[in-house]
């Protein structure tokens, strides 16, 4: 297989969305899927930090839960809940998508709708709840 | 004299040559995620804002413990998976490698935390 060995300069796929697409409703959709997916790490880490001072002593729990409890852990907390529930309905969607279902344009369009929609009514309904 | 055609060596590998593991990984790891974390945002924002003893009794609880010991291992995999797409798409050469050892050692550092605080809490 010498011939896989040879260096080929392929072209390169440009970043579509700005210079070469007008943004539509699926494509902001889709790359607001990944900045939620990775935005959430910071959620995480501030959840693990408290969980992990509540596990060593009541006086780091003290300092990790003052910090989990201020308008910055609410912020931070607020913002995870949504952008969980986000993700949550635009992966239920990539699932469907890759089954081979809703990619008519209107019903793309739909589902782009319906999970934006869809975040902001569960996070109200988790801050409701919790 | 090749006796594969094009086709055939190029069959059911991706752009990146190691075939759709990640791409079914990422599925696995989604739908488990979709089963386990309604359940476990309510037992975590309830336990959120309470007292030192209510969120030690919160987490010593086996559901707890092992629901939350489920999220970190397949969340931070998932998210480890999905960072490192998202490297590979943006970063290039030597940044893209460290980058992704990073998101990879952070994710993992996150999950050993986090097991560790549930370990210490349930003994």
């Amino acid at each position: 297989m010498a011939e896989n060995k040879r260096v080929v300069e392929r072209p390169l796929s440009p970043f579509m969305i700005g210079p070469y697409y007008r943004p539509q409703l699926t494509s902001i959709t889709s790359i607001l899927t990944r900045i939620t997916g990775n935005g959430l790490i910071v959620g995480v880490m501030l959840a693990v930090w408290w969980l992990f001072a509540a596990a060593v002593s009541p006086q780091y729990f003290a300092v990790a839960n003052a910090v989990a409890t201020s308008w910055f852990g609410d912020l931070v907390f607020t913002c995870s809940a949504w952008a969980i529930w986000y993700h949550y309905l635009a992966g239920l969607r990539h699932l469907y998508f890759d089954a081979g279902h809703g990619l008519e344009i209107a019903t793309a369009e739909k589902l782009g709708w319906g999970i934006i929609a869809g975040s902001f009514l569960f996070t109200i309904i988790t801050i409701l709840i919790v | 004299m090749r006796y594969l055609t094009a086709r055939k060596r190029a069959e059911g590998k991706g752009a990146s040559h190691t075939g759709t593991a990640h791409h079914w990984s990422m599925t696995l790891s989604s739908v488990a995620l979709a089963f386990l974390v309604p359940t476990w945002l309510y037992i975590v924002g309830h336990a959120l804002g309470q007292d030192y003893e209510a969120v030690r009794a919160t987490f010593a609880r086996p559901f707890t413990s092992i629901l939350t010991a489920l999220v970190l291992i397949i969340g931070m995999r998932h998210f480890a998976m999905g960072a490192t797409m998202m490297i590979e798409d943006y970063a290039h050469g030597t940044a893209r490698k460290m980058l992704i050892m990073f998101v990879i050692s952070l994710s993992t550092v996150i999950a050993a935390t986090g097991l560790y605080a549930l370990v210490r809490i349930a003994l």
